[in-house]
């Protein structure tokens, strides 16, 4: 990026482009910038409560798809007329789907003991290659020459609030998401649960008496639920069908979304309203500077080593567990 | 018949990066840490050979091992220097490494449909002349060799020096191999940069060895599947070199699946690693870890 500033030497040409792209008119913030902001909330609190209890997930990318996938699904068979139930059929599949992806890394790991960093990563390309398939094969638009579905019925797609603008009913969803969960983390006796396992695996199992797997599973489980649900937000919301290309990567960036807020859920909405404008900015950048808009995951990859330098007490955990077999996990 | 020589060459060509970096990945392992960056040390590599355009393979793959040791050294300030959580420093620093190299690649523009020169088979006189597994095993680039003489030397020197000794002990038991005189943080550092300079190679060996071009994200998660070879292999390099191998024939059967028509969707092919990683795992997967694997180091 330095290198393309210095050749371009237009530093303030580079800097209105990501300023136009992404907050600088009304219809880039509302239509570009919010409208990103909405999966990144929801999947980033998804992280956030299992880094908050110690549980890696990193496959919120995967269970957005499989969350795409299912409300997709929904979305094509929900006869029109049917008003608001379509589309709470579809997110309640898309939820429900993404739960169940990551409900096969949460097995894995109580079962097997399989590292869910590793198990998570895998079921990304699996889900990847999955939505490959169906679009290409079984889920196809009939005339067979474009690799996506047909548009999902209108009565499975969430309501615009205003016709020229593309934010939708969804970014309510994400409030109820980040304010729910949030209370639930403080106030309530699971939430407690969770973030002492996080803090202390053995303290957890000795003094709270916690079921730590049980705990972790839960958590991971949960965590895809809304992974899932953002998927199907994305469909119902904005695409209104299934392509390869659904999701720039929003399972990772909420990995940044969530580490910048400090694992605290009220926090994500903040940093995913600052995350969702890298995007479009640098999507902006590019029509108009022509630098590459995948320099925002490296702006985001830069953004999380700074935040675990600087706030050591969250991210240093001296007595992590990790799950790589049963003799690491003898000594937690 | 015919069909087995064509899936061992093509498995023996995928495993070669699989097995380097998880060779590199034992080391790191061994002494404690795991590389969750090691994704980002084979991107980089890779993208680091490819825009070397050299056609000289020893250039290519010393400026590709340099790559992947910058992020190593990244890697080995925050979580031995700074003490910082192993996972997410290590999944930052692969999303790093893989939006670099996207951004740098898509900055060439039009200069990025570049052809980079491979290198040849350097057929074994004789052995290369075996039927059917002949020119799968000893028709293979320079590099296929390199990875099968290391992992040799790697087995030796962990369980035969006193070099390797340390390091395992490092890895099992952090505390008593301070007490016994060990530089913990050094026996580390050096560990890390090791594997992640691996990773490199292994990045540059897809490039040099294999594709012959750069494409965005064209790891491909094999710095993942390297990190599930060692514990399959359990975290010894002879069973890691014999995971590698099978976990490159479930590669290569993409390739062969093209080459034979066989008539099975492209894309479900393309799980088959990643499906098969899932199931290996949870067979074979348990024990064996080193004890203080993935745990912050205790301060002096």
């Amino acid at each position: 990026m330095i290198v393309a500033l210095a050749s371009s030497g237009e530093l303030a040409r580079v800097l209105d482009a990501f300023w136009r792209g992404s907050l600088g008119t009304s219809s880039a913030f509302f239509s570009g910038t919010l409208v990103r902001a909405i999966p990144l909330t929801v999947v980033g609190v998804g992280i956030a409560i299992a880094f908050r209890a110690g549980v890696f997930n990193i496959g919120g990318e995967g269970q957005l798809l499989l969350g795409a996938v299912a409300a997709t699904v929904i979305g094509l068979q929900a006869p029109n007329g049917l008003g608001a139930g379509g589309v709470a059929l579809a997110l309640l599949a898309s939820a429900l789907a993404g739960a169940a992806w990551a409900a096969i890394a949460a097995v894995l790991r109580a079962r097997f003991g399989v590292f869910e960093v590793i198990s998570t990563i895998m079921l990304n390309f699996i889900a990847a290659d999955l939505v490959s398939y169906l679009v290409r094969g079984p889920l196809q638009e009939p005339t067979h020459v474009y690799p996506q579905t047909e548009l999902i019925a209108t009565s499975a797609r969430l309501p615009r609030f205003w016709p020229e603008t593309r934010l939708h009913v969804g970014i309510l969803i994400a409030a109820v998401v980040g304010i729910g969960v949030s209370w639930f983390l403080k106030r309530s006796a699971a939430g407690f649960r969770i973030r002492s396992v996080g803090a202390s695996v053995s303290a957890a199992r000795v003094a709270g008496r916690v079921n730590v797997e049980r705990v972790s599973a839960a958590v991971l489980i949960a965590s895809g639920a809304f992974a899932g649900l953002a998927g199907g937000i994305e469909v119902t919301g904005v695409t209104y069908a299934l392509y390869e290309n659904i999701s720039p990567g929003y399972g990772f960036s909420a990995i940044a979304v969530a580490v910048l807020a400090r694992l605290n859920p009220l926090g994500v909405f903040a940093t995913a309203l600052l995350f969702a404008t890298l995007e479009p900015g640098a999507l902006g950048m590019q029509r108009d500077a022509g630098i590459p808009s995948v320099v925002a995951s490296v702006i985001e990859a830069v953004v999380i080593l700074i935040v675990v330098a600087a706030s050591g007490d969250v991210f240093r955990l001296p007595v992590r567990k990790l799950l790589l077999g049963r003799t690491s996990e003898a000594v937690a | 018949m015919s069909d087995v020589a064509p899936l061992l060459e093509a498995a023996v060509r995928t495993a070669t990066p699989l097995l380097l970096a998880a060779a590199g990945e034992t080391v790191a392992e061994r002494a404690g840490v795991i590389n969750i960056a090691l994704e980002g040390c084979i991107i980089a590599g890779a993208y680091a050979a490819f825009a070397a355009a050299t056609a000289n393979p020893v250039v290519g793959y010393t400026i590709s091992v340099v790559a992947g040791l910058s992020l190593g050294a990244l890697l080995a300030v925050f979580v031995i220097g700074l003490r910082r959580d192993q996972i997410i420093v290590g999944t930052a620093l692969t999303m790093l490494a893989l939006g670099l190299t996207g951004t740098l690649f898509r900055a060439r523009g039009e200069a990025a449909a570049v052809v980079v020169p491979t290198e040849p088979p350097a057929a074994i006189p004789i052995l290369s002349e075996i039927p059917v597994v002949g020119t799968a095993l000893f028709a293979q680039p320079a590099i296929a060799y390199v990875a099968v003489v290391l992992v040799a030397s790697l087995w030796w020197w962990l369980q035969r020096t006193h070099a390797g000794l340390s390091l395992r002990a490092v890895g099992d038991s952090t505390e008593a191999a301070r007490a016994a005189g060990i530089p913990v943080a050094r026996v580390q550092t050096s560990a890390v940069l090791f594997g992640s300079a691996l990773g490199g190679l292994a990045g540059g060996a897809l490039v040099l060895a294999q594709a012959g071009s750069f494409a965005e994200g064209m790891s491909a998660g094999r710095g993942f599947l390297a990190i599930a070879i060692v514990a399959l292999g359990r975290w010894r390099p002879v069973g890691v070199a014999v995971a590698a191998l099978v976990f490159g024939g479930a590669m290569g059967l993409q390739f062969v699946v093209q080459a034979l028509g066989w008539r099975v969707r492209y894309e479900l092919v393309l799980m088959i690693p990643y499906v098969l990683t899932l199931i290996a795992l949870s067979m074979f997967g348990k024990g064996f870890a080193p004890a203080m694997l993935g745990r912050a180091v205790p301060s002096e």
